[in-house]
C-alpha cells in the first residue's frame, strides 16, 4: 500500500485561495480523517486527490508517482461519495460491473471481483435490485462495494455516513474499521464528524481555513491540541478556554483571581511573568472529590444543569463567563440552579496555550 | 413499549356532499365554448371529407353524410394535382417522411451529446457559449432565409430532401441544446464525478449512464421535433424546389391552386391526412410527455 504526500499544494478558485501551500503525508495503509469545519477546504483536498479538481499548483504523489497531472480513472484509486452516487439504471451489479469499466479486466476476474465484495459486505441478495429499491444503508454498502472492488490502493470517502441515521451510521463506522483492519488500504477520509474521526482514524489532520491546525493520532489531538483552535474544535462540549495571566512560582492567576498551580505542567516553553494566557480546562477532568494534586479548587455557583442520560452537564458562572463541568447524574441529582459547588482539576491535565498566538505552549 | 389500543370511533363524521358552485359553473361554461370552438370545424372537416360533392352543394354542412364513401380520402391520396403533377398526397407524405427521420435523429443525437457534455463536463468556454446559443434560439427564421439559400445551393443540396432536413436540423439545435442541458444539469453531479473515476471515457458515460437516465426528455424533444417538422411549411416551400415538397406544401398547393369547381371534401380529407400523423403521435405518447415535462431531477 503507498504512500500518499500532497506537496506545496495550492488551490485558487478564481480571487479566492482555498488551500495555501499545504503539506500533508499520509503514510501507508494509514486511516487519516480530514476533520475541520464546512468551508475549510477538506473536500477540496479529497478532490484534488481524487482528480477532479486541478491543483493551481503543487504535487501530488501517490507512492512514487506523481498523480498531479494524471486522469481520475489513471489514479488507481477509489472513492465513496455522500450522496452514494449509484448509477440510478443499473442494478446493484452493474453497479459494481461500471466500477471497473477502465480496468480492461477479462471478465472471470470482474465476475469473482464482484462476488467477493458481495459476499464481504453481505450485499448478495441484493445484485439484481436497482438502486431506487435499496435502503439508505444498502446503497451505502453497495457504494462501498463499487469502490472496492477495484482493489484500489488508496480509498477516498468523502462524508459517507452524514445521510444516514443515527444507528446505521454506528454500524457503517465499525464496518468501515473492519474493512480497513482487513483489507488494510491507505484510506483518506473526509468528515465534520469528530466521533468518526476519533473512532476510526489513525492519523487526525485538523484544518480550518485551508490550513492544517494539527496532523497527528486521535490522542494527540484530543489531549495535546496544538493550538486554540482544535482546543476548542475538539471535543463534546467543548473545553472551557479561561483567560490567565502568569505569575511568578509556577503559577498563574485567573480572572476571578483564583491561582492555578503550574508546577506539574510540561512547557514546551516556560512564559515569563505577565504573559497572557488561556487554559484549558476538559469539562470531564473536572472533579468534584478534590484530588490530592489539584492545580486549582474553584468554588461556583451553578447556573444551569443538562442531564445527557449517561451524565450531566452543570454549567457554572465563573466570572463574566461559564464553565462546563461534566458529573455523573448520581452526583448531579441533589444539585440545584443557585446551589455553590466546589470543583478542583487534576495538575496534569492542563493544557496551556499563548494568548497572543493561540499556540500552545 | 405498548400502547393500549383504544377501540375505533362509532362516530363516522358525515362528509356534506359535493355541490357544483357558481365559480365551478362559470368555469365548465368556459371550458365548454372552448371545445365547441374547436371541435365544431373538426366536426365538419371529419363529416365533409366523406360526403360526395352532390351532398356538399346542398349547403347542409352540419348533416351527416347521405352515403358515407372514402372517394374523396383515396383522390386526395392518389389522384390530386398539386401544381402541375396529379399524383396527390402520397408523394407530400414520403418526402415528409424522408425529411423527418435525418433531421429528427440527426438534431436529437447532436443536441443530446452538446447539453450532456456543456452540463457535466467543463467546458471552456461555456457560458458564453450557453448565451450564444441563446441568443441563437430567437433569431427568427426569416432574417437568416436568405443565406441559409445560399449555403445550401453551394452545398449543392439546395432543392432535395436534404437540403429540408439540414435546415430543420440546425434550426432547432440551439433550443434542443438548451433543453438537454437544462436536463442533464439536474443530475446529481456526484454521479458524474463516481463516474469519471470508475470509467472516465466521455462516449462510454454517455451510452451507460446518462442516456439510459434519459428517457423522459428524449419523448419530449421527439414529441416537439416531430410536430414542428411534420407541420412546418415554410422551411419546405423555400428549400425544397420541385421535387421535395413536405406534405404540407403539397397540400397548399392542392387547396389553392384548382381549376374549375372547388372539391370541398377532397381538400378537407387532404387536410385531415396531413393532420393525421403528429396526432396519432400525440395519442401513442401524450402521456409520456406530460411525465417528461413534470419530471424534473433525476433521482439517484
Amino acid at each position: 500500500m503507498p504512500r500518499v504526500s500532497f506537496e506545496h499544494i495550492v488551490k485558487k478558485f478564481g480571487a479566492l485561495t482555498v488551500l495555501d501551500d499545504l503539506d500533508l503525508t499520509v503514510e501507508s495503509g494509514d486511516f487519516l480523517v480530514l476533520l475541520g469545519p464546512s468551508g475549510c477546504g477538506k473536500t477540496t483536498l479529497l478532490n484534488l486527490l481524487a482528480g477532479l479538481a486541478d491543483v493551481t499548483s503543487g504535487r501530488i504523489m501517490i507512492g512514487t508517482r506523481d498523480v498531479t497531472d494524471l486522469d481520475p480513472k489513471d489514479r488507481r484509486l477509489a472513492m465513496v461519495f455522500q450522496s452514494y452516487a449509484l448509477y440510478p439504471t443499473k442494478t446493484v451489479r452493474g453497479n459494481l460491473r461500471f466500477g471497473l469499466s477502465a480496468s480492461k479486466l477479462p471478465r472471470e476476474e470482474i465476475d469473482k471481483r464482484i462476488a467477493w465484495a458481495a459476499d464481504m459486505l453481505q450485499i448478495g441478495p441484493l445484485m439484481d435490485r436497482r438502486p431506487a429499491q435499496l435502503s439508505g444503508g444498502q446503497r451505502q454498502r453497495v457504494a462501498i462495494g463499487r469502490a472496492l472492488v477495484k482493489h484500489a490502493d488508496v480509498l477516498l470517502f468523502d462524508e459517507p455516513l452524514s445521510n444516514l441515521d443515527a444507528k446505521l451510521r454506528t454500524e457503517m463506522r465499525m464496518e468501515i474499521k473492519k474493512l480497513h483492519e482487513e483489507l488494510g488500504p491507505t484510506v483518506v477520509y473526509v468528515t465534520h464528524d469528530q466521533i468518526e474521526a476519533m473512532t476510526m482514524a489513525t492519523r487526525i489532520a485538523i484544518m480550518n481555513g485551508g490550513k492544517i491546525e494539527q496532523f497527528g493520532t486521535p490522542d494527540d489531538v484530543y489531549e495535546r491540541p496544538a493550538n486554540l483552535f482544535v482546543a476548542g474544535f475538539i471535543g463534546s462540549p467543548s473545553m472551557n478556554l479561561l483567560p490567565a495571566t502568569a505569575e511568578d512560582g509556577g503559577r498563574a492567576r485567573l480572572a476571578d483571581g483564583s491561582l492555578i498551580d503550574l508546577t506539574a505542567y510540561a512547557f514546551d516553553a516556560a512564559p515569563s511573568p505577565g504573559a497572557a494566557l488561556v487554559a484549558g480546562l476538559r469539562p470531564e477532568h473536572f472533579t468534584l472529590a478534590a484530588p490530592a494534586e489539584a492545580a486549582c479548587r474553584l468554588d461556583l455557583p451553578v447556573r444551569h444543569i443538562e442531564r445527557t442520560g449517561s451524565d450531566a452537564l452543570l454549567s457554572l458562572a465563573f466570572a463574566d463567563r461559564r464553565i462546563t463541568v461534566r458529573v455523573t447524574p448520581t452526583d448531579a441529582a441533589h444539585l440545584r440552579t443557585g446551589d455553590r459547588v466546589a470543583v478542583a482539576f487534576p495538575k496534569d491535565r492542563l493544557n496551556l496555550f499563548d494568548a497572543r498566538s493561540g499556540r500552545r505552549i | 413499549m405498548t400502547v393500549s389500543a383504544s377501540p375505533a370511533p362509532a362516530v363516522l363524521f358525515p362528509r356534506p356532499s359535493k355541490r357544483i358552485r357558481g365559480r365551478s359553473i362559470a368555469v365548465l361554461v368556459f371550458l365548454a365554448m372552448a371545445a365547441l370552438f374547436f371541435s365544431v370545424p373538426l366536426y365538419v372537416l371529419v363529416v365533409t371529407s366523406f360526403k360526395t360533392m352532390d351532398q356538399i352543394r346542398e349547403g347542409a354542412i352540419f348533416s351527416l353524410p347521405e352515403v358515407w364513401t372514402f372517394d374523396a380520402w383515396r383522390y386526395a391520396w392518389d389522384e390530386a394535382c398539386s401544381g402541375l403533377t396529379c399524383e396527390g398526397l402520397k408523394r407530400g407524405f414520403v418526402n415528409s417522411l424522408e425529411i423527418l427521420f435525418p433531421s429528427l435523429i440527426a438534431s436529437i443525437a447532436i443536441s443530446a451529446v452538446t447539453g450532456y457534455a456543456l452540463a457535466l463536463w467543463s467546458v471552456r468556454w461555456a457560458g458564453g457559449f450557453l448565451f450564444l446559443l441563446f441568443l441563437c434560439a430567437f433569431v427568427p427564421f426569416q432574417i437568416i432565409m436568405y443565406p441559409l439559400i445560399v449555403i445550401t445551393v453551394n452545398m449543392g443540396v439546395y432543392g432535395t430532401i436534404w437540403a429540408v432536413a439540414f435546415i430543420h436540423t440546425v434550426l432547432a439545435m440551439p433550443v434542443l441544446t438548451l433543453i438537454f442541458r437544462n436536463y442533464y444539469k439536474d443530475i446529481p453531479p456526484e454521479i458524474i464525478k463516481a463516474a469519471i473515476m470508475d470509467s472516465g471515457s466521455f462516449w462510454r458515460i454517455f451510452v451507460e449512464i446518462i442516456l439510459p437516465m434519459s428517457g423522459n426528455i428524449l419523448i419530449v424533444v421527439l414529441i416537439m421535433q416531430i410536430t414542428s417538422i411534420w407541420n412546418d411549411y415554410l422551411i419546405g416551400v423555400t428549400f425544397g424546389g420541385l421535387g421535395a415538397q413536405p406534405m404540407t406544401v403539397n397540400l397548399a398547393n392542392m387547396v389553392t391552386v384548382t381549376t374549375g369547381t372547388v372539391s370541398y371534401n377532397v381538400n378537407m380529407a387532404a387536410a385531415l391526412q396531413t393532420a393525421i400523423p403528429p396526432l396519432a403521435i400525440y395519442f401513442v405518447l401524450g402521456k409520456f410527455f406530460v411525465q417528461g415535462i413534470a419530471a424534473g431531477a433525476v433521482k439517484g
